[in-house]
């Protein structure tokens, strides 16, 4: 297939009849093909079935160290994660401003919305607080997470699923999301 | 005058020498590619756009699904010394059999009582058993946290590294399980670790 007959034609002068010697020369071409074929497979799968990784810190739990960061009420948005794919948002200090129940989908315009809103009131980066309820499911918590880097929020997010304030959880309950 | 003639070449090309180069390198992917252990508990990935690599040594993995926690270290030498010290904390002895089987495990989530049971049988047997029933994480019996607390005395002291932990959680997982997984490691000062997801698509 790969080979074309270039010989010149000559040799049937020759009175002597030779036998005809078939050539040992295997055509490789399709081997070759098949050979790169699996190294491209074995090459794409070893590095693209490493998983990926999302890195969490979370506030260092010290019983001895009780200290807690005040946060400015005018640039903080907090978001509750509720049970049924739910979640509650607000911003500043909870109990004074009510809180908004949304769906996965709406979270981000609303993040970016407040994220410009505060850069221009008060010209500082907005601080995130995440509370997990126990409602929420794993996957609620990593999408949140996510959600916060699709849209940018440069201040590492606190991650509070101890206090949830009791007032929080009677608007979540009310609202059916605990 | 007559025409010059033009020596006509052959057109295959000899391959044998680009044969030989890719086979080289197909048997080195091949090699170098780590069989994919199978996961005991099947477990379904939430997705992210991050895209941090997870590293392969000097990690263990947890992996967090209906309830039940599974512990994985990585590499033989650590797992092997991990169930030394744990051996000695809980008093059970293993003979070096056991110790090399055991160190080819990948995930498993056996209480250590029952661990020697485990070691001895084969991979099939193993998910029949019904002995995974998860590693006991609870306040009076916690051999999660010893066993985390090991792996990392043992990465410390045969890689001089710091282990990191990462958490492969079921994705309708309830975030209760997962935060009482996740107040172990606070309570070890592992205040930062690596949720494990796929990638999502686009962005």
């Amino acid at each position: 297939m790969a080979e074309l007959d270039t010989s010149s034609g000559g040799g049937k002068k020759g009175g002597k009849v030779r036998s005809k010697k078939s050539s040992t020369k295997v055509d490789l071409t399709a081997m070759v093909d098949l050979a790169f074929l699996l190294i491209t497979f074995f090459m794409l799968t070893t590095t693209l079935s490493k998983p990926q990784a999302m890195d969490i810190a979370k506030p260092d739990k010290d019983e001895k160290n009780d200290q807690k960061l005040e946060l400015r009420a005018s640039q903080t948005m907090t978001i509750l994660l509720g049970k049924n794919n739910k979640v509650a948002w607000y911003m500043g200090e909870a109990g004074k401003s009510a809180p908004e129940i949304q769906n996965f989908s709406q979270i981000r315009q609303t993040i970016l919305d407040n994220k410009k809103k505060v850069k221009e009131s008060t010209g500082k980066d907005i601080v995130m607080v995440i509370k997990p309820t126990d409602g929420a499911n794993y996957k609620n918590f990593v999408d949140i997470m996510d959600e916060l880097l699709i849209t940018g929020i440069k201040t590492a997010p606190a991650i509070d699923d101890e206090n949830i304030l009791d007032n929080e959880k009677a608007f979540m309950k009310q609202q059916g999301i605990l | 005058m007559a025409r010059a003639k033009v020596a006509r070449k052959s057109t295959s090309i000899d391959m044998t020498a680009m044969c030989d180069v890719s086979f080289l390198l197909l048997t080195y992917f091949i090699l170098s590619a780590t069989a994919k252990e199978p996961d005991p508990l099947d477990v379904k990935l939430p997705s992210s756009t991050y895209k941090l690599k997870v590293p392969e040594k000097d990690i263990s993995i947890l992996t967090i699904g209906t309830g039940k926690v599974f512990f994985e270290t990585a590499g033989p030498d650590v797992r092997a010394a991990t169930l030394d010290k744990m051996a000695e904390q809980y008093k059970i002895s293993f003979t070096p059999e056991e110790r090399k089987r055991f160190s080819v495990i990948g995930s498993f989530g056996v209480p250590i009582q029952n661990l020697k049971k485990f070691i001895a049988m084969d991979g099939g047997e193993r998910k029949k058993s019904g002995l995974e029933t998860g590693i006991p994480a609870d306040s009076l019996n916690n051999q999660l946290s010893d066993w985390i607390l090991n792996a990392r005395k043992s990465v410390a002291e045969l890689h001089s590294e710091g282990m990191r932990v990462s958490i492969k959680g079921d994705a309708a997982e309830e975030y209760k399980t997962v935060k009482k997984i996740v107040d172990i490691l606070q309570k070890q000062k592992i205040n930062k670790f690596s949720l494990i997801t796929t990638a999502e698509g686009g962005k």
